[in-house]
């Protein structure tokens, strides 16, 4: 294989493998910006791709399959916005929770499909026109889903809203000191469940993605801890809609080179690399820490209680 | 006392821009609020008066809507309104501006302005409020630059940014609790000027304080409050200094303290060249240098947040120093660990009582040996001692006045003042060499605020060398034998006390540089 091809198809695969990755860090980056931790990422994202198989199998519809998904991704990240919002439990117990029980419940009900491989899948796309310029074509333009380029139009719309806007304000302000907002007639409880279930449906599609798209077929925890390495990665893009782009595919290109090593070397090593990884980008962070620290939404983990100053 | 009520209700033509009538609040175990009536008209700036815990920040928040009554009438410009949360509040021309702003720091001014703004548009609210920020600066002389962001402003100019949020949202109500408690003397001067002129457009301003001479400034009615009950409305120009403290005190106050001339001893403690962090990791402490003799008080003036207590934590071994050197009777002691520094004498009361002084679930007897909880005659052979747990805490408590139920209470439960005698127990005890006091009659009562600094200065007396931390100018001046006032993390210069004006301090904590004279000559 020559040096060429070898970049292309790394890059082209690190960014079909960075999608899931980036539509969970987005999600996450609403919710923690909004002041709420969701540790529940894993199992969110593993209920969507359950959920997202199982539909596209029955109806055959792989965009109903990636609704269901993001439905489903909802309804948990709302159990967690109710535990952790409206009865101020502890966020970070909660969404491990979440995670146990979604990693389970998927396992449960997915018993039967097990190992299946999908009948109809996400359709690749190869962009008219675009696709054909050299190597930046079979790099960007082919071989993708749609949701590789929604994704993408997404950052750039979520940081918009986020940095530009009436509701960015409020939704940071939250994040950052629930008290002022709430004292200028912001609805903080109500700005956190809406956070908090966005960033589940993001983490549906990013689940179900897995199962119509990228290996169609129910294996159970296929998710294989991308969820763990979202909530690295919000740290990581400093709750930057924008940074998580690279975020996703610089850990896209890991996940994806981990397989393409295993010729070289020990492919349990291997498999160690994203999260090795996650763990120097957190330890790096820490150490960058007036940098970093300073962007971390002030708020983060503290449930909100009116009258206590 | 004194029973002179002025116009309530209002017998002007124009109805009370505000009148509270009967308000009785209370919370668990205490009536904040005793029936009580206030009354606000158009043009005035009306001071309400009291010590800490005399229910005057409860009376506003229930007329900002954080509070809500349990019995009493609100009144707007002549209407009865029932105002459930601030939003109600705003709406009806009411603003506050709170003690401790509610700003969110990493957001820029016009950010924060236009949080929850009505009328602002969807897209890019802060570029659009920006324009408005601007005219009403120029017009109230409140100049501010909406792109900075909140954090790298002063105190000051953030006060600034809550009035002008609370102006923008048509605020004709506004009312300042304790606003000069983070201001220099001149700060406070500009901020009169601009109360001046909100009150000829009309404005009606309620000036939350418990400092006399500010409200005699700055004031045309004061209330004054205690112990939840309103003692009494006097016009300024009718009252004095010493009819008001007794009012607010319900007792003849004494002014001065009797003090002994200073006679400064051996350097004690002795800091050189010291950098700090802060934990943004940006510098706290820039290269500063000071000593302390014993047999005296430096006082550390500055408004909070230029590096008081990084310097407080620093010198009790609390924080790392990255340069620079700490001497302790001419032992370095930098980066060693707060027992060590403990046991070498060092004794610390620290800013945050309940939070870094007590340990709030543990009894006050366990609470006032936890520095020699390890040792003897406490310990022995890892086992505690209770019966001479006991008879130290039995003294202890005789001795300082702490009023507890009993030794084996809950510290929790102890009110501030109680629970700081019990600090100041504990670290007094044995004899140290140095005392560091951060804000130690912070939100304490007069009585309490008295003995503590009798106290300060009976260690002075017994050969101590005490560092005292204060935002307030008043207890600095009158206790502190040479003052060092500090601004963003270096001292501007250290002055002997009888020596300073008010007027050159406040330069001095608004940045202004003097010589300073590292070692204490003395007074």
């Amino acid at each position: 294989m020559d040096w060429t091809s070898w970049v292309i198809s790394t890059v082209s695969r690190a960014l079909a493998f960075g999608v899931p990755l980036l539509w969970g860090t987005l999600g996450e980056i609403y919710a923690e910006r909004a002041g709420v931790v969701n540790l529940g990422v894993e199992g969110m994202m593993i209920l969507g791709a359950f959920m997202a198989f199982a539909v596209t199998q029955s109806v055959g519809s792989p965009g109903l399959g990636l609704f269901c998904a993001a439905m489903v991704g909802g309804v948990a990240a709302l159990v967690h916005a109710f535990l952790t919002v409206t009865l101020r439990a502890n966020q970070y117990v909660a969404g491990l929770a979440l995670s146990m029980f979604g990693l389970g419940l998927a396992g449960l009900l997915g018993r039967g499909w097990e190992g299946k491989p999908l009948s109809s899948t996400l359709p690749y796309l190869t962009v008219p026109g675009l696709s054909r310029i050299p190597v930046l074509g079979p790099m960007l333009f082919q071989d993708q889903t749609v949701l590789t380029y929604i994704g993408l139009v997404l950052a750039v719309l979520l940081w918009i809203l986020l940095f530009r806007t009436r509701w960015g304000v409020a939704i940071r302000s939250v994040g950052e000191n629930p008290a002022t907002a709430d004292a200028l007639g912001i609805n903080v409880t109500l700005v956190r469940y809406l956070c908090v279930v966005f960033g589940g449906l993001l983490a549906g599609v990013g689940g179900g993605y897995l199962s119509v798209a990228y290996r169609p077929a129910w294996t159970e925890g296929m998710t294989a801890g991308m969820g763990w390495i979202v909530i690295a990665l919000t740290i990581f893009a400093a709750w930057d809609p924008l940074q998580a782009i690279w975020g996703a595919f610089f850990f896209g290109a890991l996940y994806h080179l981990s397989y393409r090593l295993q010729a070289f070397l020990a492919p349990e090593l291997l498999k160690l690399m994203p999260y090795f990884f996650a763990v120097v980008v957190l330890a790096a962070s820490g150490f960058g820490r007036a940098r970093w620290r300073r962007r971390a939404p002030a708020a983060l983990g503290v449930p909100y209680v009116r009258g206590e100053r | 006392m004194v029973g002179r009520f002025l116009g309530q209700p209002s017998d002007s033509p124009r109805p009370a821009l505000v009148l509270l009538k009967d308000i009785t609040k209370r919370f668990p175990g205490v009536v904040a609020n005793d029936h009580v009536t206030f009354e606000l008209r158009p043009g005035e700036v009306h001071a309400l008066l009291g010590e800490n815990g005399a229910g005057k920040t409860t009376l506003m928040n229930i007329l900002y809507g954080l509070y809500r009554p349990d019995s009493g009438e609100i009144w707007v410009k002549g209407e009865r309104v029932d105002i459930r949360s601030p939003r109600d509040a705003i709406r009806l021309g009411i603003g506050m501006v709170h003690q401790h702003f509610k700003l969110v720091l990493p957001h820029t001014v016009a950010e924060n302005v236009a949080l929850g703004l009505a009328g602002m548009p969807f897209w890019a609210p802060a570029r659009a409020v920006a324009q408005k920020l601007r005219e009403l600066s120029q017009r109230y002389g409140l100049p501010v630059d909406p792109e900075r962001r909140v954090w790298e402003l002063s105190a000051g100019e953030q006060q600034r940014v809550e009035i002008l949020k609370a102006l923008i949202r048509g605020a004709e109500v506004l009312i300042l609790d304790e606003p000069t408690s983070v201001l220099t003397p001149q700060e406070a001067q500009e901020l009169f000027k601009v109360l001046a002129r909100m009150k000829a457009e009309g404005h009606g301003i309620i000036f939350i304080s418990h400092k006399l001479d500010e409200v005699l400034a700055v004031a045309d009615r004061i209330t004054v409050m205690r112990r939840g009950k309103v003692v009494g409305t006097v016009l300024a120009q009718d009252t004095n200094k010493a009819e008001l403290a007794r009012m607010m005190v319900g007792r003849e106050v004494v002014f001065r303290f009797t003090k002994t001339v200073c006679q400064p001893g051996e350097e004690a403690l002795s800091v050189r060249d010291l950098y700090v962090r802060d934990d943004r990791g940006l510098w706290a402490l820039k290269g500063v240098s000071f000593g302390v003799c014993r047999g005296e008080i430096l006082g550390i003036a500055g408004i909070a947040g230029n590096g008081q207590r990084e310097l407080v934590e620093v010198l009790t071994g609390l924080r790392p120093a990255e340069r620079g050197k700490i001497l302790l009777l001419g032992r370095d002691v930098t980066n060693r660990s707060p027992r060590l520094l403990s046991d070498l004498g060092c004794a610390h009361v620290p800013e945050e009582r309940i939070r870094m002084g007590i340990v709030p679930g543990l009894s006050v007897e366990e609470n006032l040996i936890l520095k020699r909880h390890h040792r003897e005659p406490f310990c022995w052979g890892g086992f505690l001692q209770t019966w001479a747990i006991r008879a130290f805490a039995q003294k202890a408590v005789e001795e300082y006045g702490i009023m507890t139920p009993s030794l084996r209470t809950p510290a929790k439960l102890l009110s501030g003042g109680n629970i700081q005698r019990l600090i100041l127990a504990r670290e007094l005890s044995g004899k140290p060499v140095v005392v560091i006091a951060a804000h130690p009659t912070y939100g304490l009562d007069v009585g309490a605020t008295e003995q503590i600094r009798q106290l300060l200065l009976r260690q002075r007396e017994e050969g101590a060398a005490v560092l005292l931390v204060s935002e307030d100018l008043e207890e600095i001046m009158e206790l502190a034998d040479r003052i060092a006032v500090m601004f963003r993390g270096e001292i501007m210069g250290i002055v002997a006390a009888g020596e300073a004006t008010l007027e050159e301090i406040g330069l001095m904590m608004a940045g202004e540089r003097r010589p300073v004279s590292v070692r204490g000559e003395g007074t």
